[in-house]
């Protein structure tokens, strides 16, 4: 029965109906004459309080607000995938045909194309007792990615009527089912489910495979496992989007969820131009076949902007128990945290930290905790990996957010504003980042990539690390006074540091390179420190050491050498002994 | 008709409360009669049943409980818009002061604006030539974006954005049609009369759109200041196809005023007391900056903001930074050793050059120029800093070279004359007669071919 209630106050986004009518907690509502989303947060005796996704201009008390009886939804069916949505998955595209090129209020769209025939092949036939998770339909969705339409998780039954396969709309039934209680009950390719809920899973695996993403620093020094999370913090210009950007378009997941939010619309913009363009190197498909994108950009409604994380993440869900490596590209939580701190200021709630509420620890975990490698109700395996960008206020990583972040992911790549000074990036500062999953990964480095894959890695941090301690001294006294041996170190540090660590997203064999050839490189670099280190042992000069152009020559590898050329380092390490040779012949 | 409440039930601050009203609306304004004779407006702000909390544009001087009659409009803040804007002043909430008389409206328009479609958004791509070397090499402004001036009091900010705004749109594209918004928020009289003559004197006054809310004007009022501006932006962009270049300043004294308005409602304060609502309320000013698919006409903003303290983790400075595509930072020190523009280029930044400079649009090597000087320069800082403990003399003659370089980049390259007009080529050529003074092998940000070619 719908329950109709009188507006009784309105203030920015939160409004209030007088009396308790029966709307249950965290129902969608629609508010006033133009029917804007709302929902239901808070419920006394005397008031109900309703958050509203869109503007509340013109808004008058009196004003109805009418019941849906159902949680705040999504709709789950073919036509997700290369799709933009706003925070609560209404299409910007269809948005834009109706109502132009600026977004007017309580425009009523579908979430999905409810028109369009999909090519539907089943795949129950007649007397198949099915349960929540089998999967009934396959529909090609886009050039890259099978849809799989599944029974939702709280039904099952015999099947007793399958269609033939063909062309459907997703609101056509597919097949029929009795239930265990005798019902009969049509399923089509569409499901609803609550955004706040979490799709349920049979267990959780453990994080043992990476999310290989082509960059070497993550990759090698800091990586994520598919089903983890990881958190990028830095202050602005340190390039957070720009790293998401990398990840989003190079990590091996099979479908991306970007999730723009509260960010900047020329952003969006620029992610839908270039994934259209930009083509996945492993299929050979648009990239916009693979991602889904939520833009909930900074002037849009603050309400859908806190739904917007929420959208982005059950949607990665219900691709994940399809089976499914979903990875999720969250831009910016810190935005999300200060829309839940709008919100929270609204309802005059107390508050904790900096004027954020002191649930926002409890959110951020719940979120971060949807992550993970599953095994799905129908038996296959999926994950949802989560890279949540965060922007601390000021740069400063002690504020709430940040803080609160880091309790709940296991990785944490600190972008750090003087390497972005120097426009090193991506400027994730090693000092300061860190990943738990390293000795998780270890096992697959080894079999997958090479024996030595993790000693080299530990290597390379080391003399990172030391370069550090050194820089402090050579910031007293200057280097001249270090001995030989502390140069040298110096020295590779600073051809880890170009040659490796620094990365360039625009340049063409570099914006994305494969394990194999980090593993190469970073071989050649501790072969070029091995040789030097015997040369300084035998009280050969670093200045006489640093005057060939082998240094330069090996930090220039992640241009000169493609990468499909890798029988090339060969050629590195040749050149690496000729010039040993040559030192020991002349100087010896 | 409509029904004119008689007396308040409460003042405080800019804000009143009237009890009993019916059929009104949130955010919907009102017209208050003081006194009779006495006419000011005002914005519903928050509302519960009959109760309306109402902010009052123009203060609320001469106010009482008594002597107020209130008449609801019936729709939100609108501006009357027509081409004939174009050369007029209008004061922070577009009512017209320069004695000119009041506009035919061809429309009027909500000026909240309305978020811009991500799908319908034309990503910017074109260069604007600014004439200023550490602008065009380093932080170039692309038609379309919203770049701000970080600055401090007492900083030469009004004349580079004078200068910016001189230069940029009397460039060669001269012959598109072109007009300057200006949005003053709690501005000193000489700064409003400094900018007034600027645009005389190059002779753009009649492409000058001004709306003036000046120090001694109405707190309230700046509130609406920078959105009454951009509505007028996006009419003269959107609807008359013009390039519109929006220079809001001060953004600080918009914070302000929004900190003051907030604490008198009562409202639970976030950071150094400023509203929670300050992240989403700078978002829709410069949101508003862009190109909208389909359309001629664009909208650029350099809004200028004061760092208070020179301190760029303010929340002010700190959350335009994270809307804002890059950033213009002024620097005191730079500026005491009379260097103009005194640009810190480190932290400046501009995020949408990538995509608007290189072949095409400036010159095959800006990019990689660009970064190498970046990187290079923020060595400088090292070697200074080493050079300051163990003296310039202990130094490496690397190091040597590198203090040469930063001092010849901050005297030949950063500084110019205030009508110094610099083109793109020039200023790129100059950024290579500055790399020529370091050895070949410090420049690991440039592509070896490129280097070839123009390292000689």
């Amino acid at each position: 029965m719908e329950i109709i209630g009188d507006i009784y106050g309105i203030n920015g986004p939160i409004i209030y109906v007088k009396g308790n009518l029966g709307f249950k907690i965290a129902e969608m509502v629609l508010v006033g004459e133009d029917r804007l989303v709302g929902e239901v947060i808070g419920l006394t005796k005397e008031l109900t309080t309703i958050q509203v996704y869109e503007e509340t201009s013109g808004l008058k008390p009196g004003d109805k607000v009418y019941s849906t009886g159902s949680a705040i939804s999504v709709t789950l069916a073919p036509g997700i995938i290369s799709n933009i949505f706003d925070g609560i998955e209404r299409p910007l595209k269809e948005i834009a045909k109706k109502s132009g090129a600026f977004i007017t209020r309580g425009v009523s769209v579908d979430s999905l194309d409810t028109e369009k025939l999909w090519d539907v092949h089943v795949t129950v036939s007649k007397g198949d007792h099915i349960y929540g998770g089998t999967i009934i339909a396959e529909v090609p969705e886009t050039s890259a990615i099978v849809h799989k339409s599944m029974v939702p998780p709280d039904v099952s039954g015999e099947v007793i009527d399958v269609v033939k396969d063909g062309k459907y709309t997703i609101n056509d039934k597919i097949i029929t089912i009795k239930t265990d209680d005798g019902k009969t009950k049509e399923l089509t390719l569409t499901q609803k489910w609550p955004i706040r809920i979490p799709r349920p899973t049979n267990k959780r695996f453990a994080a043992d495979r990476p999310l290989v993403t082509g960059q070497r620093i993550i990759d090698t020094l800091f990586p994520i496992a598919k089903g983890g999370t990881a958190a990028i913090p830095g202050g602005f210009g340190t390039g957070k989007t720009m790293t998401q950007h990398q990840l989003a378009k190079w990590s091996d997941a099979d479908i991306i969820i970007y999730i723009g939010c509260g960010e900047r619309g020329n952003e969006m913009t620029e992610v839908l131009e270039d994934f259209s363009k930009l083509v996945d190197p492993k299929s050979g498909n648009p990239l916009l076949d693979r991602t889904t994108l939520i833009a909930n950009t900074s002037n849009m409604p603050v309400a859908a902007r806190e739904a917007s994380i929420y959208t982005g993440i059950t949607l990665a869900e219900y691709y994940r128990d399809m089976g499914y490596h979903v990875a999720i590209m969250a831009d910016s939580t810190s935005r999300w945290a200060e829309a839940l701190r709008e919100l929270s200021g609204r309802l005059e709630e107390m508050p904790a930290e900096e004027g954020f509420p002191a649930y926002l620890a409890s959110r951020l975990s719940a979120f971060y905790e949807r992550a993970g490698y599953m095994e799905n109700l129908n038996g296959t395996d999926g994950s949802v990996s989560i890279i949540g960008a965060v922007s601390p206020q000021g740069g400063d990583f002690s504020e709430p957010v940040t803080q609160n972040t880091k309790r709940f992911v296991r990785c944490f790549w600190a972008l750090d504003k003087s390497l972005a000074y120097a426009r090193h990036f991506p400027a994730i500062q090693w000092l300061t980042s860190y990943s738990e999953y390293v000795s998780d990964l270890s096992n697959w480095y080894t079999t997958n990539v090479g024996k030595e894959f993790v000693n080299y890695r530990n290597q390379i941090l080391s003399l990172l690390t030391q370069e550090s301690q050194l820089n402090e001294i050579v910031k007293l006294i200057g280097s001249d006074v270090l001995p030989d041996d502390q140069k040298l170190i110096l020295e590779i540090a600073r051809v880890i540091r170009l040659g490796f660590v620094q990365q360039n997203a625009y340049h063409p064999s570099d914006t994305y390179v494969p394990m194999e050839k980090q593993m190469k490189m970073m071989e050649v670099i501790l072969y070029l420190y091995d040789r030097c280190k015997k040369l300084v042992a035998m009280s050969m000069p670093m200045s006489l050491l640093r005057e060939d152009a082998i240094f330069d020559k090996i930090i220039s590898i992640k241009y000169d050498v493609a990468n499909d050329e890798l029988e090339k380092f060969d050629d590195y390490k040749k050149a690496i002994d000729e010039y040993y040779n040559r030192l020991i012949a002349t100087n010896a | 008709m409509s029904i004119e409440y008689l007396g308040l039930s409460e003042i405080n601050g800019p804000l009143i409360a009237l009890e009993g009203v019916e059929n009104a609306a949130y955010d919907e304004i009102v017209e208050l009669v003081v006194e009779n004779n006495k006419k000011k407006l005002g914005r519903i702000v928050e509302i519960y049943e009959d109760k309306a909390v109402i902010q009052v544009f123009e203060g609320t001087d001469d106010m009482s409980l008594k002597n107020t009659r209130t008449r609801l409009t019936g729709h939100p803040l609108e501006l009357a818009l027509s081409e004939d804007i174009l050369g007029r002043v209008f004061n922070g909430i577009g009512q017209p002061i320069d004695g000119l008389g009041s506009i035919v409206p061809e429309c009027k328009r909500d000026i909240n604006g309305l978020p811009l479609n991500p799908c319908e958004r034309e990503y910017p791509r074109n260069f604007i030539q600014t004439g200023i070397s550490a602008i065009d090499a380093l932080t170039t402004l692309i038609r379309g974006q919203k770049l701000p001036i970080f600055s401090g009091n007492g900083l030469p900010h009004d004349q580079l954005a004078a200068q910016i705004v001189k230069q940029a749109s009397l460039g060669a594209d001269s012959d598109e049609e072109f007009a300057i918004v200006f949005g003053a928020m709690g501005l000193k009289h000489d700064v409003a009369e400094f900018f007034k003559k600027t645009f005389e004197d190059s002779g753009a006054s009649s492409h000058v759109v001004m709306f003036m809310n000046l120090a001694n004007d109405p707190v309230v009022e700046r509130l609406i200041t920078p959105k009454v501006a951009l509505t007028a932006a996006e009419y003269l962009a959107f609807e008359k196809g013009m390039h519109i270049l929006v220079v809001l300043t001060d953004m600080t004294s918009f914070a302000e005023a929004m900190r003051e308005v907030s604490s008198s409602k009562g409202e639970i304060p976030s950071r150094k007391g400023y509203p929670g609502y300050l992240y989403s309320e700078l978002a829709t000013i410069y949101e508003r900056a862009g190109i909208v698919k389909g359309s001629t006409g664009s909208v650029t903003q350099i809004p200028i903001l004061t760092m208070p303290n020179d301190d760029i983790t303010h929340p002010i400075p700190d959350l335009t930074g994270y809307i804002t595509e890059g950033q213009i930072v002024l620097d005191r020190a730079l500026h005491q050793k009379a260097i103009y523009p005194p640009i810190n280029i480190l932290p400046s930044l501009s995020r949408l050059m990538k995509d608007g400079i290189g072949e095409g649009y400036t010159r095959e090597d800006h990019q990689d120029l660009a970064n190498q000087l970046f990187s290079s320069y923020a060595h400088v800082g090292e070697a200074r800093a080493l050079a300051s403990v163990i003296g310039e003399d202990e130094l490496s003659p690397l190091d040597k070279k590198y203090l040469a370089f930063g001092t010849a980049l901050e005297t030949t390259f950063l500084a110019q004359g205030k009508d110094e007009n610099r083109n793109i080529i020039d200023t790129l050529n100059k950024g290579w007669d500055l790399l020529k003074m370091l050895p070949r092998e410090e420049l690991d940000r440039i592509d070896t071919k490129i280097l070839d070619k123009y390292y000689k």
